[in-house]
């Protein structure tokens, strides 16, 4: 069966950033051009969701043509329940991210639009593949545009950021290369849907180690902190709403499900490695800073959580999973790009600067609370749905893990209300003026319809917990 | 009266075009007026070229079966045909690189002379298939580098590369005769597949002399430890010319090397597989930590061809089928990525004047976009990132390597690829990070010079590269036609 509706969803923003790089335009055309594709792939993924028939399951709107015979690869794209609703979060994040660097005005704009429309391409591309070459190739592919997105664009201290980050990613991913080989060669094919399970640890961890350094799950996350605060905002809002995800995903297709075995047995440990991130992530978060400091390591922490889920090895883990990270991807992305528009206005992010900006600026209140209360997982909020599924999840692996879990969630209360009164209440902090304004029309444009989404998934969670695994 | 062998013509025809190229150049040098000089040579030369190139895809299609022509002298088969490809089309974009560079005026024919000389070298010395002529090709060839590496007077080092490349490459040639003469005086035998059924494993002569012509062909393909030359004379060498070697002479001799070692050496398999495997390893290693220290841009890819050099040992190592593939398929964008890095930076090297390093490639990918966009890809093409060919000629070559047995291998080549990546990004660093304006540059003056051929020469680079990641199917089926003369 054949179906062009994948492909053209990976290949329309990469197609879309040859057009930015190589046709000769003028500047101030480029951001509108880019958004303008970026908002045609949320239209093409609308349309792959109505044509996706959720009742079915299993792999659909799949297309394979052979790249080369002798060691059994091709080009096999498709969508699963729980990829498609990965691959809408990466197309409506990539729009927010677009948009946004279109009304900050990025300097050398066709560069900079193309690299973020690569990089779209790209992740939805490690959600599609169904074949392990591919997947890789994608996964690999991620990393050129974000590295120079962060050395050419980000702050004063990128060399570094990008440094730790490249070194981190590129020895992970090179070891999943390794295990990719082996893997495949041994298969006779690289194909994941013709794949059978493997029982060998060391494969398991080539690709595990790639994915919890992606994550980043702790120990991995040295990168974490400097990628995250020295990014542009819609670069940090994509790596921590994004590209985490795609580590998540790859554990959850490749990891957990080809390799059944070592999953087993290697579960224990990497139950007590997301434990310690979700602590150690949530304690950093309570005591970072800086808003961006604050988001990111949460960021750890939420990855913590939703590596619980996948490691519950049970529907109701899994369902809360995939919830989780496409809340946690709306959420941060939200959060990230709101640090950014309160940079742009008080010209740094440190939280002892800041405070007191609800006075006057209803527009910013209202959306930072709203995100923040869903982040910090009230009750009725998706947020709540996701970490409520993931704990009753994992609670039946033992209950020591609901217990940490839980209390994890009241530590996320208490560094989001951090976060909310260092920024909103308090008194007006040194570099907050009055020159700084409330959120304008455009910026609204952006976060808004993010913050929309995450209320529309808050009535009704089952839309993507119920329709994950069909 | 002597017996005379019959001459298969055609099966020289690569080799003889452009020796013809290097005899019309030679007259165009004393008979063309000087002005006209500069067009005529090059498209001389560049005829010559795109000649071989022709007669080289036609040679492969017309020689279905691997057979051994004049009087066991030279093969008439797919894998060397499929090389004189290879070389053919890097001479032509040698040439294409070399028109704007800043020649003295007097001796610019015999440059291209001496360019399609060491081609035509190369093309002979592939299809050898006895000692002496494997001989014979590698001192046409190599004696044509040396002067190609000193003829540029004007230019710093150049001489000092010369006479570097002249030194160190004859001790490889000695290497390369001494063990040529130990493994004669074993067998008895100067052809490679007589060689292959005279030789018995147990003769210390005939191991010696394998171990002998394994380094005097690792000299060659600058492999470590017989790499010491490479820095020097690729640093030194006008850049037009460390582009040629650089891509053209190291698939001359990897593919002779796999050629000689499985035709000649089957029943000692299990001993060159390791010496191979460790020269790779030990390529892996010093040209990739080397490479680290260096700020000279030149020098840093002369350190990343040693690596290269260690990556292209593994599918010989890995003695197979999937190996021999593996070697054809990574030298098709390894040629490209190297002939179009070298030509970037001859272009940055015209409009600055001084040698290009790390400091003053500032700002080189904004100012030029095509080229500092074609540089990037191709350092990420060197470190294996897709969509270029070089990832899946990495990939290739650990398959390879797996399908031995060496799982271990990989983990070597991967742990050099990671040491690579601080280096290679390195470069993208330089260009894109940095604006120009932070540098105080000394730039030759004027804006920078428009040079047509040596852009069309990157872009056909660049083509390549990325080409050879899409279309990898017939590029394999074609390496699969070729190995298939290679007797696994």
């Amino acid at each position: 069966m054949t179906n062009w509706l994948t492909t053209i969803l990976i290949v329309l923003p990469a197609a879309g950033a040859l057009l930015v790089w190589l046709v000769p335009m003028p500047r101030r055309w480029v951001g509108s051009l880019s958004t303008l594709v970026a908002l045609v792939e949320v239209g093409v993924w609308i349309a792959a969701l109505e044509r996706f028939d959720f009742d079915r399951g299993g792999l659909q709107l799949d297309q394979r043509h052979t790249w080369f015979r002798d060691l059994g690869v091709s080009w096999h794209v498709g969508q699963f329940a729980f990829s498609l609703w990965l691959v809408g979060l990466t197309v409506v994040c990539g729009a927010a991210a677009s948009m946004y660097a279109w009304w900050v005005g990025r300097e050398r704009p066709r560069a900079y639009f193309g690299l973020l429309l690569f990089l779209t391409g790209a992740v939805v591309g490690v959600f599609s593949a169904q074949d392990l070459l591919v997947f890789y190739a994608f996964f690999e592919a991620m990393l050129v545009p974000l590295y120079v997105l962060i050395g050419v664009w980000g702050g004063a201290g990128r060399m570094r950021a990008t440094i730790t980050f490249v070194v981190y990613t590129v020895a992970g991913s090179l070891l999943m290369l390794a295990a990719i080989v082996v893997y495949g060669l041994q298969q006779g094919t690289f194909d994941l849907t013709r794949m059978g399970t493997s029982s060998n640890d060391w494969l398991f961890l080539g690709f595990a180690i790639a994915f919890a350094v992606k994550a980043p799950l702790w120990p991995f996350h040295g990168w974490l902190p400097a990628a995250y605060r020295e990014s542009p905002a819609e670069v940090s809002a994509l790596l921590s709403g994004v590209i985490s995800k795609v580590a998540a995903y790859g554990f959850l297709r490749i990891a957990i499900r080809q390799f059944p075995g070592p999953t087993h047995d290697l579960r224990v440990p990497i139950l007590v490695l997301a434990s310690i991130g979700l602590v150690y992530g949530s304690l950093l978060a309570f005591r970072a800073p800086d808003i961006r400091g604050v988001v990111a390591y949460s960021s750890l922490a939420q990855m913590g959580l939703i590596t619980y889920g996948l490691f519950a090895a049970n529907a109701l883990g899994t369902d809360g999973a995939v919830l989780q990270m496409v809340n946690h991807g709306l959420i941060s992305t939200t959060l990230f790009l709101l640090a950014g528009m309160v940079e742009r206005r008080a010209a740094t992010g440190e939280l002892v600067l800041l405070g007191g900006m609800a006075r006057g600026r209803p527009a910013l209140a209202t959306v930072l609370m709203a995100t923040g209360v869903i982040a910090l997982a009230v009750p009725l909020s998706s947020n709540f749905a996701g970490e409520f599924l993931i704990l009753a999840g994992v609670f039946q692996q033992g209950w020591g893990w609901g217990v940490v879990g839980a209390g994890a969630i009241v530590l996320a209360a208490m560094y989001m209300l951090r976060l909310i009164s260092a920024v909103l209440h308090e008194q007006p902090g040194p570099a907050v003026t009055d020159a700084a304004l409330d959120l304008r029309g455009a910026e609204l444009g952006i976060v808004v319809p993010l913050v929309g989404l995450l209320i529309a998934l808050s009535a009704w969670p089952a839309a993507i917990s119920g329709h994950s695994f069909p | 009266m002597i017996h005379r062998p019959h001459v298969d013509w055609f099966a020289l025809s690569p080799s003889l075009a452009m020796i013809g190229a290097t005899a019309v150049l030679l007259l165009v040098a004393v008979l063309v007026p000087r002005r006209a000089r500069k067009p005529v040579a090059a498209a001389g030369a560049g005829a010559g070229f795109v000649a071989a190139f022709v007669l080289a895809v036609v040679l492969a299609a017309k020689s279905p079966g691997a057979k051994v022509e004049i009087a066991d002298s030279i093969f008439r088969d797919r894998w060397a045909a499929l090389a004189q490809v290879l070389v053919a089309g890097c001479g032509v974009v040698a040439v294409l690189l070399s028109y704007g560079e800043r020649w003295r005026e007097e001796h610019l024919a015999e440059y291209y002379a001496l360019l399609t000389a060491a081609g035509a070298g190369m093309a002979f010395f592939v299809q050898a298939s006895n000692l002496m002529t494997l001989f014979l090709g590698l001192e046409w060839f190599s004696i044509s580098l040396y002067v190609l590496c000193a003829i540029d007077i004007d230019l710093v080092g150049s001489l000092e590369a010369g006479l570097k490349y002249l030194i160190v490459g004859a001790v490889g040639s000695a290497t390369l005769l001494f063990g040529s003469a130990l493994v004669y005086g074993a067998t008895g035998q100067l052809g490679f597949d007589r060689i292959g059924s005279a030789g018995h494993t147990h003769d210390s002569l005939l191991v010696l002399g394998l171990a002998m012509v394994i380094a005097g062909l690792a000299f060659k393909a600058s492999a470590a430890p017989f790499h010491m030359w490479t820095p020097d004379a690729y640093t030194g060498a006008p850049t037009p010319v460390t582009a040629f070697m650089s891509s053209a002479t190291k698939v001359a001799a990897l593919v002779v090397t796999y050629r000689l070692l499985v035709t000649a050496f089957p029943g000692e398999e299990h001993l060159w597989t390791w010496a191979i495997a460790g020269i790779a390893c030990a390529s892996l290693a010093i040209g990739n930590i080397a490479a680290l220290a260096q700020r000279n841009v030149k020098r840093l890819l002369a350190y990343s061809s040693v690596s290269h050099a260690g990556f292209m040992l593994i599918p010989i190592a890995a003695a197979n089928a999937l190996g021999a593939r593996a070697l054809l398929y990574y030298l098709i964008p390894y040629c490209a990525m190297s002939l179009g890095a070298f030509g970037a930076i001859a272009a940055r090297e015209r409009e600055l004047g001084v040698p290009v390093t790390l400091d003053n490639l500032a700002g080189f990918g904004w100012e030029r976009p095509l080229l500092g966009g074609a540089m990037a890809t191709f350092m990420l093409g060197f470190l294996g990132f897709p969509p270029t060919g070089g990832f899946l000629g990495k990939f290739y070559a650990f398959s390879a390597a797996y399908r031995h047995g060496w799982w271990w291998l990989i983990v070597v080549g991967v742990a050099a690829t990671i040491v690579s990546a601080a280096y290679y990004l390195a470069v993208i660093r330089a260009m894109y990070f940095r604006e120009s304006a932070e540098l105080q540059l000394a730039p030759a003056g004027g804006s920078p010079p428009r040079d047509l051929p040596l852009q069309t020469g990157v872009v056909l680079c660049l083509a390549v590269t990325i080409g050879s990641f899409f279309a990898v199917q017939p590029l394999i089926d074609a390496a699969h036609a070729a190995a298939g003369a290679l007797p696994f």
